[in-house]
């Protein structure tokens, strides 16, 4: 549809203002006021504030053709939008003001008005904001003419300011950030300009990589991952257990949905396998009182669960997608409603789950703190990326490709495809086995309300955000996913809804994931021409 | 469509087929069993399938919204459970005001029917909404994205429901209404040793009615003639002059209407309205959708009512503890999907491989 350009900017400035005043409904805006990021100066709200007229001037700007982008008509518009996007919170802070809605909208507190109005209080606050926006909006439209070097250095120095600030604590003090910003900059701008040329000669570089260059950066790497724990400190080294649990399962995942191409929502049943098996087989406390030890009952895990896997596998060899996906939420619910269950109360405990289960142990060293099982998530890892790269290039791993193109064509190529599903299921399922074997004796304890279907989709997540069948994408979407909301403790509150919507994003604007796997990036590129 | 598989998958097949019959006869055995030990009298029986009669309305309500946009667009829409969530939480703000207003008291009927089009009207905006800004970009795109977006739909909009309006717990206000001396909304009758609520019958009447009402416009109407032809084949449909993203929008609306209207019925006999609600009668109602046969309009309807009486007997009927009843629905999907993945009415649509 043609409409003028002023109602084009005018949309976009109503889009911004309606997404800053839910963000503001659903209370982050009010919390995050006392988030400081340069400290003393700069609240995480306000920093909101600021980007949210920039986007509006940003994406009004991208509405305008070529022919029409002078400086002047860039302002004019992102004025408009700018404008607008805060006029919205700030009529929306004097209906806060005027109206109790709290009944209702829980969030529509005076501290949102506080912080709407930037802490001038209306009238004033709300006069500042739009005239704000204003300014920013034209600032937002007439970054897009500032030429692209000069525009990187200014973004990657502002966004990395703002990024450690967000991270730490007490936000960041001011001269600390203004000292950063130049050192960046400067940095950036290093980059940009001699950048080109570098890269000319890493890729070169890379190209005639000898064995002895690979084996230093692979040996590099591992020395510093040995090491890490004792830079991190105990919360660093515990969030890193984490994100190593989830890359592990993740690439196991990987194999079934990235490179076999069947889509598994139930994958957490397998997990859940493994921490009850190892659970029941090592805990003095379980029905059974095996009293096993843990490295004997991690094969034992392991294989439980590959054979879970292989089960799940049969029923579904004929599904295709969508269909794949529910029975595959089915089975996982099923599992985790049956162990929940009083039917099942002798073995696996019901809603109590299993209990004190031991720490891992070698001749007498016990696995306690967080460094040490860091090292298992490690070995763990390692050999997970091992197996998943040497499948990758194998005939087992091209047949799985293959079938994910095309069922038919690949069967008629001569691929057994029920043997590959079969693999497929039972190798992803062994991973998550050996996870859930982990896991347990981590917690010591296994509770039924570990495994639910929101672990599965938190799984799935980061191999699409990451890079579906790329391994390096799939610890990246862990290290995202998992290890972000960490660090961010104090968003938790708003982890879900942003988890959604980070989704939704991703899916629309890049849905090969963040480090695609080089062939699935041509492949998503190829369809969307 | 029956792909065949060589080699040792015959025997996999045999031994899928025996468990499939091991598990219906050990079912039809413990339920002979437990009807003539008489350990139940008939009465419960009956009550309980008054009461599945109406979740299963309910569910095959819910069920058409599914079923339809797959239809249409062969994805599944994961995010159609917070619609049917998201109609039923706002409207419980207008009928607690005409709780605590004396309205709902005065005109019940009234209350009850601006409740639910406040209801229908949020759910279909919110549908509205969703395929404009996360379906629509991604018509082209390969399986696994629409999916994932849904998905993440889904999780955005429960917690922004729960950012917005709070995490305690609604309760739907006690209605009555009083029709011929019976309390339609409120009343629980002893009737010969049978304890009988007429919502129930209210709750499966008003379904089978939107149901009937969906069915004619599917059928008798232009739009629905246009709704059908793109379900059959997007492309010749838009080649035939039907403006297909409108008929897409309508198809989500009536989903949404439906589920709206559902939430209602449901929110008032079960009362508690939470941003989680939506979930479970969600995949209960897939699973009903998938059973009648995905994208058949008829079948969901029977597949919901079938699944609603299924899981409200079949506990007692078994012998089992009712905390299973989630796994049964959940069973009854898993051995529809393997034995019979065209459901009970067959697909109505020819398959196309996506």
């Amino acid at each position: 549809m043609q409409h003028g350009y002023a109602y084009q900017s005018l949309r976009q400035g109503l889009i911004v203002g309606v997404v800053l005043a839910f963000v503001g409904l659903i209370g982050a805006l009010t919390a995050f006021a006392a988030q400081p990021v340069v400290a003393g100066t700069l609240s995480l709200t306000q920093i909101i504030l600021l980007a949210g007229g920039l986007a509006a001037g940003h994406l009004a700007q991208g509405k305008l053709p070529m022919a029409r982008r002078s400086p002047r008509a860039l302002s004019a518009y992102g004025v408009l939008a700018g404008a607008l996007g805060m006029l919205l919170p700030a009529l929306m802070a004097f209906l806060i003001q005027a109206v109790d809605m709290r009944r209702v909208l829980v969030n529509a507190v005076p501290e949102l008005v506080a912080a709407l109005s930037l802490g001038l209080g209306l009238p004033l606050g709300a006069v500042v904001l739009v005239a704000a926006g204003a300014v920013l909006g034209a600032a937002g439209a007439l970054l897009s003419v500032v030429p692209s070097p000069w525009r990187r250095v200014v973004i990657t120095s502002v966004a990395t300011v703002l990024a450690l600030g967000i991270v730490r604590d007490k936000g960041m003090p001011s001269v600390l950030a203004l000292a950063l910003l130049l050192v960046v900059g400067a940095l950036a701008w290093g980059y940009v300009t001699y950048g080109p040329r570098l890269r000319g000669e890493y890729r070169r570089a890379r190209a005639e990589r000898s064995e002895l260059t690979s084996g230093v950066t692979i040996g590099t790497g591992l020395a510093v991952l040995i090491v890490l724990p004792h830079i991190l400190g105990i919360y660093g080294t515990s969030v890193l257990d984490l994100v190593g649990l989830y890359a592990m399962m993740g690439l196991g995942l990987n194999i079934v949905v990235g490179y076999a191409g069947l889509l598994d929502l139930g994958y957490v049943a397998f997990f859940l396998i493994g921490a009850y098996v190892t659970g029941i087989l090592t805990s003095p406390a379980a029905a059974a009182k095996i009293g096993m030890s843990f490295w004997m009952a991690w094969p034992l895990a392991l294989l439980a669960a590959a054979f879970a896997g292989t089960l799940l596998g049969v029923p579904v060899l004929r599904m295709r997608g969508d269909y794949l996906a529910i029975v595959t939420l089915g089975f996982g619910e099923i599992t985790r409603i049956l162990i929940l269950s009083d039917a099942l109360k002798g073995v696996s405990g019901g809603a109590q789950g299993v209990i004190e289960i031991p720490s891992p142990n070698i001749l007498g060293f016990e696995f306690i703190k967080p460094q040490h099982f860091y090292y298992l998530f490690l070995l763990g890892c390692v050999a997970a990326v091992i197996v998943s790269l040497r499948l990758a290039d194998s005939r087992i791993g091209r047949a799985w490709m293959a079938m994910r193109e095309d069922e038919d064509v690949a069967e008629a190529t001569g691929i057994n495809l029920a043997r590959h599903k079969l693999l497929a299921f039972g190798l992803g399922a062994s991973f998550a086995g050996i996870g859930g074997a982990v896991f347990a004796s981590w917690l010591h304890a296994a509770f039924p309300n570990s495994f639910t279907l929101l672990v599965s989709i938190n799984i799935l997540s980061l191999i699409i955000v990451g890079g579906m069948g790329s391994v390096p994408g799939v610890i990246l979407g862990a290290l995202v996913l998992v290890g972000l909301p960490e660090v961010l403790r104090e968003f938790a509150d708003f982890r879900m809804i942003s988890f959604g919507a980070l989704l939704v994003i991703m899916m629309l604007a890049r849905p090969e994931g963040l480090w695609p796997a080089q062939r699935r990036r041509r492949e998503l590129e190829v369809r969307e021409a | 469509m029956r792909r065949r598989f060589s080699g040792p998958i015959d025997a996999t097949r045999l031994i899928v087929g025996a468990i499939g019959v091991l598990v219906v006869a050990l079912v039809v055995v413990r339920i002979a069993i437990n009807l003539t030990a008489g350990e139940y009298r008939a009465s419960t029986y009956i009550s309980q399938a008054i009461f599945g009669l109406a979740q299963g309305g309910i569910y095959a309500l819910i069920a058409l919204g599914y079923t339809l946009v797959y239809g249409i667009l062969f994805m599944i829409n994961f995010a159609h459970s917070e619609i049917f969530m998201g109609g039923t939480y706002v409207a419980y703000f207008v009928i607690n005001a005409f709780a605590q207003s004396g309205f709902l008291e005065r005109s019940p009927l009234l209350a009850l029917l601006i409740t639910a089009f406040v209801a229908m009207g949020t759910s279909i905006v919110m549908a509205v909404g969703l395929e404009r800004i996360a379906y629509r970009p991604l018509r082209r795109a390969p399986r696994l994205v629409p999916l994932i977006t849904a998905i993440g739909a889904s999780l955005f909009l429960q917690y922004a429901f729960r950012g917005l309006f709070g995490t305690g717990v609604k309760v739907y206000p006690d209605t009555h209404l009083n029709v011929a001396g019976i309390d339609l909304m409120g009343g629980r009758y002893d009737v010969g040793g049978l304890v009988i609520r007429p919502i129930y019958f209210v709750v499966f009447f008003l379904a089978a009615f939107l149901m009937a009402a969906l069915y004619l416009f599917i059928r008798k109407t232009k739009t629905g003639k246009a709704m059908r032809a793109v379900a059959e084949d997007k492309d010749t449909a838009a080649l035939m002059g039907i403006n297909v993203d409108r008929v897409i929008v309508i198809t989500f609306a009536l989903g949404a209407a439906l589920a709206g209207a559902a939430g209602v019925m449901f929110a008032l006999y079960n009362k508690q309205v939470t941003h989680t609600m939506g979930f479970i009668p969600g995949i209960k109602a897939f699973t009903a959708a998938v059973l009648g046969g995905i994208g058949n309009v008829p079948g969901a309807m029977l597949g919901g009512l079938f699944l609603g009486l299924v899981e409200s007997t079949f506990p007692t009927l078994l012998g089992i503890d009712s905390q299973l009843k989630d796994v049964i629905a959940f069973g009854l999907l898993v051995l529809v999907l393997i034995f019979r993945p065209t459901g009970i009415m067959g697909e109505v649509l020819t398959r196309k491989k996506a």
